[in-house]
C-alpha cells in the first residue's frame, strides 16, 4: 500500500514537472508554430538567474520573478534578431535555434564555468507513503497547476490573449485593425520564454545548475509539446499526463533510463497513429 | 465483374469537418470514353479526382477501376494500376531537368532501352526538345504544364485525369491541347475538368455536371448548355 | 534550389569528375611522404568523420530527410566494434557487425517514422531524441554490472582499449598509423564514389525526385516509403562503419560519440560545405576540424560558442551552404566584371 502511494506521488510529480517545463514551449509552438531548440537553454538561464540572485542575498520568490523577467526580455531580443527572419521555415528555425542553443551553452560555460552549482530547497522534507520526500515537490506541483491555469485564463479570457490569438490566425487582418503583428510576435515569444525561465528557476533548488542542463529538458519538452499537438494547453496537459505518468512510475520502479525509453516508444507509437499529435484534429481553442 | 466499365464509382462520400465535399457520387466511365466534368468552384471535382488517385480516402463508397476496388489503396499502387493525373496546379520536380522528369515517369513502367525511346517520343510530340535539359523550376508556367502533360503521357496510363489542363494557356496552346487530348483518347480513356466551354465542345464526349458534391446531370454538351438548371448553378437564381 | 544538370543525363559522370576524384586521391596517397605523423593522425580522423558527414549530406541534401541522429549509428557502430573485438580476438567480424547493427536500428526507427508518414519536423525531433537517449544510456553505465561478455561499458569514460584492426594474411600484424590513414582514405573514396554513382542510377534519381516532390513521385508509381527507408538504412550503415573506424583510429569509444555536440558538428559540416554537393561535407568537416584544432582544445566554451554562431549565420544568410554561396558570389563578381568591359 505504501509502495502504491509513493509511486502515485512520483507519477503526479512527474506529470506536474512536465507541465511546468513544457508550458513555455507549448505557448510558442502552439501559437507561433516555431520550434525553438534553445528552449532548454532558456530554462538553464532561468535557473542560473535564480541561483545567482539567491547567492547574492535575494529571497527565493523574488528570484523567481527576476528569472522570469530576465529570460522573457532575452526571449524578446532573440525573437527580434533571429527568429523573425525564419518564420514559415520550420527546418531552418530548428537549425538556427540549435545554433543558438550551443551558442548559449558555450557562452555560459565561459562566463560561469562548467561546474554544477546548487541552492538548497526550502520547506524541508515530508513523508509520503513511508518515504521521505522534499516538501518542495508539493510546492512545485501546486505551482505547475497554477501556471497552467493562469496561462489558460490569460490566453482565453483576457484582451491581450485574444489579440495574440487573433494575430496568430490572421496577421493581416490584425494589422488592418491597428495591431502591429511584429509586436505581438515579440511579446508572445517573450511570454513563452518567461514561462520557461520561470520553470527553470522553480526547479533550480531541486536539481543542480550547470551549463549543459538544458539538453536534458529540451527532449522532454519537445516530446510533450509535439505529441500534445495543435492546442497548446490541452495538448500539453494530455501529453504530460501520459508521459509523466509513465516516466514517474517507471523511473521509480526500474530506473530513469528505462523510463526514458518507454516514453520514447510510446511517443513514437502515438505519433504513428496520431501524426498531428493528440489535439491535432481540433482547430479551435487553446 | 463488369468488364464494360473502366471506372465504376458508387455512392462516394467525403466530409471535411461539417462540410460534405462529396455527397454520394455515382459515375461510370466506359473504356475509351472521353468525359468532361464541369461545375462551379467548390462543387467537388478536384476532390473527386483526388479520390480517384489515392490522394484522399473517401468516408464511404466504392471506386472500381477495371473491376478492382481502389478506394483504400496507396497513391503509387493506383498509379501502377494505370491511372495518371495532371493536377490543376502543376505538380512537377523543380530541381530536375525536363528530360529527367519524363525519364522518371517512363522508368516507372518500362526498362532500360525502352525508357529512352518513350522519353524521346514524348519530347518530340510535345516539342519540348529545345528545353530538354533545363531544370523545370526555371520554366514558365505554361511550359511546366506541358512537362506535367509529358510525364503523364510517359506513364502510358489507361485512364488519364486532367484537372483544368488549359488554365493559363493562350488560344494557340488551347488548340494544341485539344488536338493532343483527342490523340490521347485513341489509347486511353479520359476525364477532363474544364471551364472553357469552347474547348469542351472541341473535344466532344459526354459531360457530367457536378454541383455541391453530387452529380446534377450527365448528357451531351449541347443538352447541358440548354438546361436551365445548369445556368442556375453557375449564375444563381434571379430572385435571390 | 536548382543546379543546372551536368551535360544531360547518364550513368557515367563526366570525365572531369573522374579526373578530380583521381587527382584528390593521388595527392592523398602521396601525402605521408611530406607531412608529420601528427598531421596524418588529424587527416585520418577527418577522413573518418567525413564519412559521417557524407552520410548526413546524402540523407539530407539528396533524400530530403533531416536526421539529427546519425550520431546514434556512429556511436552504436563504434561500441559494437569495441565490444565485439575485445570479446573475441577477431576484428573483421566486429567491423561487419558495426555496419549491420546500426543498419538494423536504422531499419526499425526508419520504418516507424517513414511508414508512419510523419512530417519532416517530427523526423528531426525523433532522431534527435533517439540519440539523446542512447547518450544518456551509455553515460549511465559506469558501474561494474554493465558488462557485455568481458567488456565493461565504462559509462562516461567509454571503452579505452579498443583493439586495432588485424591485417589479413599476417600472423599478428595490426594496422598502424599509416595503415589507418590509408584505410580511412580508401573507404571514404569508396563510399563517396559509390554514392555518387548510385545517385546517377535510377534509385538515386528517384530519391531526388521524392525529395523534390514526394506526391508527384508517388503519382508516377514510386513507393516513396521504401526508397526513403533504404536511404535511411544506407546512411545509418555508413555512419556505423565510420564509428567503428573512429574507434580503431583513437583506440577508444565514448558516449561523446552519441552527443548533441557531435550531432551539431555534423550538421555544421554539411551546412558549411554545402548540402547539395555530395563532397560538401568532406570540405566542411576539414574546415571545421582545422578551426577547432586552431582554437585549441582547452577552450571548449569558445569552440561551442563559435560553432553556434557559424550555425546561426549559415542558416539565416547562406541557405545553400556557406561554400556554395561563396562560389556563386564569386560567379556574380566575375559576371559583373565581364559586363563592365
Amino acid at each position: 500500500m505504501e509502495q502504491a502511494i509513493i509511486v502515485a506521488y512520483q507519477a503526479v510529480y512527474a506529470i506536474a514537472f512536465l507541465i511546468l517545463i513544457s508550458l513555455g514551449l507549448a505557448v510558442i509552438f502552439g501559437m507561433m508554430r516555431v520550434i525553438n531548440l534553445a528552449q532548454g537553454e532558456f530554462m538553464m538561464l532561468g535557473a542560473y538567474c535564480c541561483n545567482l540572485a539567491v547567492k547574492h542575498g535575494m529571497a527565493l520568490w523574488p528570484s523567481f520573478a527576476l528569472a522570469a523577467l530576465a529570460v522573457g526580455a532575452f526571449g524578446m531580443l532573440i525573437e527580434r534578431i533571429l527568429i523573425r527572419f525564419l518564420y514559415g521555415r520550420i527546418i531552418d528555425t530548428l537549425l538556427a535555434t540549435w545554433g543558438l542553443s550551443i551558442f548559449i551553452v558555450g557562452g555560459t560555460t565561459i562566463i560561469m564555468g562548467p561546474t554544477t552549482e546548487s541552492i538548497p530547497a526550502p520547506f524541508g522534507t515530508m513523508t509520503v507513503g513511508g518515504y521521505g520526500v522534499p516538501t518542495y515537490t508539493l510546492f512545485l506541483i501546486a505551482f505547475a497547476v497554477l501556471a497552467l491555469i493562469v496561462t489558460y485564463v490569460l490566453l482565453r479570457y483576457t484582451t491581450a490573449g485574444l489579440v495574440a490569438r487573433g494575430t496568430m490566425q490572421n496577421p493581416v487582418m490584425a494589422a488592418a485593425l491597428g495591431v502591429p503583428p511584429e509586436a505581438v510576435y515579440m511579446l508572445t515569444f517573450g511570454f513563452g520564454s518567461a514561462l520557461t525561465g520561470l520553470a527553470g528557476a522553480v526547479i533550480a533548488p531541486l536539481s543542480g545548475v550547470s551549463p549543459t542542463m538544458g539538453g536534458f529538458f529540451i527532449a522532454k519538452m519537445f516530446i510533450t509539446v509535439i505529441v500534445g499537438g495543435q492546442m497548446a494547453l490541452l495538448g500539453t496537459l494530455s501529453a504530460s499526463t501520459i508521459f509523466g505518468g509513465i516516466s514517474g512510475t517507471v523511473d521509480y520502479l526500474v530506473n530513469s533510463v528505462v523510463g526514458d525509453i518507454c516514453v520514447l516508444v510510446v511517443a513514437i507509437a502515438l505519433l504513428r497513429f496520431l501524426p498531428l499529435g493528440i489535439t491535432g484534429r481540433f482547430h479551435r481553442g487553446v | 465483374m463488369n468488364d464494360e466499365f473502366l471506372l465504376d464509382v458508387r455512392d462516394l462520400e467525403r466530409r471535411f469537418g461539417g462540410v460534405r465535399a462529396l455527397a454520394g457520387v455515382n459515375l461510370r466511365l466506359k473504356r475509351g470514353e472521353m468525359r468532361c466534368l464541369i461545375g462551379p468552384n467548390g462543387a467537388g471535382k478536384s476532390t473527386f479526382f483526388k479520390m480517384l488517385t489515392g490522394q484522399l480516402r473517401p468516408n464511404s463508397g466504392h471506386i472500381l477501376f477495371e473491376g478492382v476496388e481502389i478506394a483504400q489503396k496507396e497513391r503509387h499502387e493506383i498509379s501502377r494500376l494505370g491511372i495518371g493525373i495532371k493536377n490543376q496546379v502543376p505538380s512537377v520536380f523543380d530541381g530536375v531537368s525536363v528530360y529527367e522528369s519524363l525519364w522518371l515517369a517512363a522508368a516507372s513502367r518500362v526498362q532500360s532501352r525502352s525508357v529512352e525511346h518513350v522519353v524521346d517520343e514524348v519530347l518530340e510530340r510535345l516539342a519540348l526538345g529545345s528545353i530538354a535539359h533545363v531544370p523545370v523550376g526555371l520554366l514558365a508556367h505554361g511550359q511546366r504544364q506541358w512537362v506535367e502533360f509529358g510525364m503523364v503521357m510517359a506513364l502510358q496510363p489507361r485512364l488519364i485525369l486532367l484537372d483544368e489542363p488549359t488554365a493559363g494557356m493562350s488560344q494557340e496552346e488551347v488548340k494544341r491541347a485539344a488536338t493532343l487530348i483527342r490523340e490521347l483518347n485513341q489509347r486511353a480513356s479520359l476525364i477532363v475538368v474544364e471551364h472553357d466551354m469552347q474547348f469542351i465542345r472541341d473535344i466532344a464526349g459526354m459531360v457530367t455536371v457536378f454541383h455541391q458534391g453530387s452529380i446534377l446531370m450527365e448528357d451531351t454538351m449541347a443538352n447541358v448548355q440548354k438546361d436551365p438548371r445548369v445556368r442556375e448553378i453557375y449564375l444563381g437564381r434571379g430572385d435571390a | 534550389m536548382l543546379r543546372a544538370p551536368s551535360r544531360g543525363f547518364g550513368w557515367i559522370p563526366h570525365w572531369s569528375w573522374w579526373a578530380g576524384v583521381a587527382a584528390s586521391f593521388a595527392s592523398f596517397l602521396a601525402l605521408p611522404a611530406f607531412v608529420s605523423e601528427y598531421a596524418l593522425l588529424q587527416l585520418s580522423v577527418i577522413a573518418v568523420l567525413s564519412m559521417l558527414g557524407v552520410s548526413e549530406g546524402f540523407l539530407w541534401g539528396f533524400s530530403g530527410i533531416l536526421s539529427f541522429g546519425q550520431t546514434a549509428f556512429f556511436g552504436l557502430g563504434g561500441y559494437t566494434y569495441a565490444v565485439a573485438a575485445l570479446n573475441s580476438d577477431h576484428t573483421a567480424l566486429p567491423l561487419l557487425g558495426a555496419i549491420i547493427l546500426p543498419g538494423l536500428l536504422a531499419a526499425i526507427v526508419g520504418y516507424f517514422m517513414i511508414y508512419g508518414r510523419i512530417g519532416e519536423i517530427y523526423v528531426s525531433v525523433i532522431t534527435l531524441v533517439v540519440t539523446l537517449i542512447l547518450e544518456k544510456t551509455m553515460r549511465a553505465t559506469s558501474s561494474d554490472e554493465y558488462v557485455i561478455g568481458s567488456v565493461r561499458l565504462g559509462g562516461q569514460n567509454g571503452i579505452p582499449t579498443v583493439p586495432p584492426l588485424n591485417v589479413p594474411f599476417t600472423a599478428d600484424g595490426t594496422l598502424g598509423l599509416t595503415g589507418v590513414y590509408f584505410l580511412s582514405g580508401i573507404c571514404l573514396l569508396a563510399i563517396y564514389v559509390g554514392l555518387a554513382l548510385a545517385l546517377r542510377h535510377r534509385w538515386g534519381r528517384v530519391l531526388v525526385a521524392i525529395r523534390e516532390n514526394e506526391r508527384r513521385a508517388e503519382l508516377l508509381g514510386y513507393d516513396s516509403r521504401i526508397y526513403k527507408l533504404w536511404a535511411f538504412v544506407v546512411a545509418g550503415m555508413i555512419a556505423g562503419f565510420a564509428g567503428a573506424l573512429y574507434g580503431i583510429w583513437g583506440n577508444f569509444v565514448s558516449p561523446e560519440m552519441f552527443s548533441l555536440g557531435q550531432s551539431a558538428q555534423i550538421l555544421i559540416w554539411v551546412i558549411v560545405g554545402g548540402r547539395t554537393i555530395l563532397a560538401g561535407p568532406i570540405v566542411g568537416c576539414a574546415v571545421i576540424q582545422y578551426l577547432t584544432a586552431a582554437l585549441g582544445t582547452a577552450a571548449v566554451g569558445q569552440v561551442t560558442l563559435v560553432l553556434g554562431v557559424i550555425l546561426m549565420l549559415a542558416v539565416v544568410l547562406f541557405r545553400e551552404g556557406v561554400l556554395p554561396a561563396a562560389w556563386s558570389g564569386v560567379h556574380r563578381i566575375q559576371s559583373r566584371l565581364r559586363r563592365a568591359d
